[in-house]
């Protein structure tokens, strides 16, 4: 069954860091990625631009209104996804919480709606 | 239990009505002896525990209609069994017209098995489902009765004080999510299972305990969950025997209930432990929980539930002969504070230094529980403390603390046994 887990983060935590300790977050995501791929669970990643960059859409009375921002406006933002096929829950959650995003921001898992 | 003793086959000639009361009887019994296992092998194979009580209700009342009729079948769990498992792949089939090969890959698990020679017990797998870590602490314990008991939302909402709407909701959710998110029914791994083992044991705990709060008996739902608690503690110990803490919460559970029939006295006050009639106690209860207490202690592993357990046994045992045994006690308190850094052990201890050492050194105690902030707005902290204030002598902060604890207590039985106290403080 494929999960979807979802990484949401404070953006100003990464924005405070060095560029040394940068270099060394994204070297953290890039062995997790490859270890989700040597396990044959991988099954697509991406990682999001920054929140100010978002903007959301909403149609009332069949008006679409455009708004400059993200959807929830709270301190940690969606900040990129793992899809990843595994056989259950147990499985999926033990793959989070090795994800370095559990170290400093929250990890969702959802299944997929297989069509 | 869908449809059990209320159906009327309107046969009324004597040989008709033996066979019709027969199938009743071996039905309530399969019903008794293999719902738990019958349910949680379904479950299993089909990953759908909604589904799978869902069949099985469906088995049920196609035994009550056919039984009295065609006689009881030679193997009546396996009749059910084939008659469930039939329903639950139907059942598949019509959510979706064309199911997905992995729904039918899932129910493979259910269609293989030969129910005449028997099929795997997954019940332990059923327990470690509910209590996954997964799922929402508060519907755990609720969902095991369902499960496991066949307990239905409503009688589970009255025992755990919710509405029946709210309670069938939560119940709804839960199984829904067992069922789309995957979670998997499993004996965990030696690894996660220590872990995972608490989640069952808490739960299993809640029950017990909101059949505790219940004293006076009055309400036989909450009674009876007590009872069905310490059923599920004794299916624990039978599946995993090997595991310590699952003796341990045996006999913590069967300590406690041993002595309900104590707990008020023929007006319905509250008697508080020390004062209780031990000759109202039940022995054989007490006899079991001691064994299961040394079973666990046999394994050389300590843990929370144990040393719960082992307290108790140090009162009811000290009670019935020459006294408690305060400095065994504390140290037991002592170790469960080290373990669970609980403040309810650690009010529990100071009340057992005071018969140790004075009022002076438990009052001292609860001085570094204060600092708690959660203990404010709990009654046994402040009647604790009220309790040893009255006995230093300072009977105005005694008074002030007891007025705290009466507001906070919902009992009424306990509340007016607290304002009788309070009333002969001298003044």
């Amino acid at each position: 069954m494929q999960y979807l887990l979802t990484l949401y983060s404070d953006e100003a935590g990464w924005n405070n860091m060095s560029a040394e300790q940068q270099k060394q977050g994204v070297a953290a995501y890039a062995s997790y990625s490859e270890a989700l791929k040597n396990a044959g669970v991988y099954v697509g990643s991406n990682r999001l631009k920054p929140s100010t960059t978002a903007t959301t859409l909403r149609a009332t009375n069949g008006k679409t209104q455009v708004l400059d921002g993200p959807f929830a406006d709270s301190k940690e933002q969606l900040a990129g996804y793992y899809l990843i096929d595994v056989p259950d829950l147990d499985a999926a959650m033990s793959w989070a919480g090795r994800c370095p995003a559990v170290q400093h921001g929250i990890v969702e898992v959802r299944a997929i709606w297989s069509m | 239990m869908q449809g059990a003793g209320c159906a009327d086959f309107a046969i009324n000639t004597g040989s008709h009505r033996r066979v019709h009361e027969q199938a009743h009887n071996t039905l309530e019994t399969v019903v008794r002896n293999s719902r738990a296992k019958l349910v949680a092998f379904l479950a299993a194979g089909s990953g759908d525990l909604a589904a799978a009580e869902d069949a099985l209700s469906e088995a049920f009342a196609s035994a009550l209609s056919t039984w009295p009729q065609d006689g009881c079948p030679q193997n009546p769990e396996a009749w059910l069994l084939t008659v469930a498992r039939r329903k639950l792949i139907d059942a598949v089939r019509r959510q979706r017209e064309i199911p997905s090969s992995e729904e039918l890959e899932q129910l493979e698990g259910v269609m293989e098995v030969d129910a005449e020679n028997g099929f795997p017990d997954q019940r332990l797998a059923l327990l470690f489902a509910c209590a996954h870590p997964a799922i929402d602490p508060v519907v755990r314990a609720p969902l095991m009765l369902q499960a496991v008991l066949g307990l239905d939302a409503t009688q589970i909402a009255n025992a755990f004080l919710v509405s029946p709407a709210a309670m069938a909701q939560r119940l709804v959710r839960a199984k829904i999510k067992i069922r789309d998110a995957r979670i998997p029914f499993r004996v965990p791994d030696r690894c996660e299972l220590p872990e995972r083992l608490d989640a069952v044991l808490n739960a299993i705990y809640a029950c017990y305990a909101e059949g505790w709060a219940d004293a006076a008996g009055a309400d036989p739902v909450r009674m009876e969950l007590a009872t069905e608690a310490i059923f599920m503690g004794r299916l624990l110990v039978e599946l995993i025997p090997e595991e310590p803490e699952a003796w341990g919460l045996l006999a913590l559970m069967l300590f406690a209930e041993a002595r309900r029939p104590a707990r008020r006295n023929a007006r319905g006050e509250f008697v508080p432990l020390m004062q209780q009639d031990c000759g109202l106690w039940d022995r054989q209860m007490i006899a079991e929980g001691e064994a299961a207490l040394s079973r666990a202690s046999g394994a050389g592993m300590i843990g929370r539930f144990q040393l719960e357990a082992a307290i108790q046994s140090a009162h009811t045992d000290g009670l019935q002969r020459d006294g408690v045994d305060w400095s065994a006690v504390v140290r037991l308190y002592d170790a469960l504070v080290q373990l669970t850094g609980s403040p309810v052990a650690e009010i529990n201890r100071a009340m057992a230094l005071a018969e140790l050492e004075g009022p002076q050194a438990g009052l001292y105690a609860l001085e570094w529980v204060k600092t708690d902030k959660r203990v404010n707005g709990y009654q046994p902290y402040w009647a604790v403390r009220a309790s040893l204030l009255a006995r230093a002598g300072k009977n105005e902060q005694a008074r002030q603390a007891y007025e705290i604890a009466i507001g906070l207590e919902s009992d009424p039985a306990v509340r007016r046994y607290l304002q009788q106290l309070c009333g002969e403080l001298p003044e």
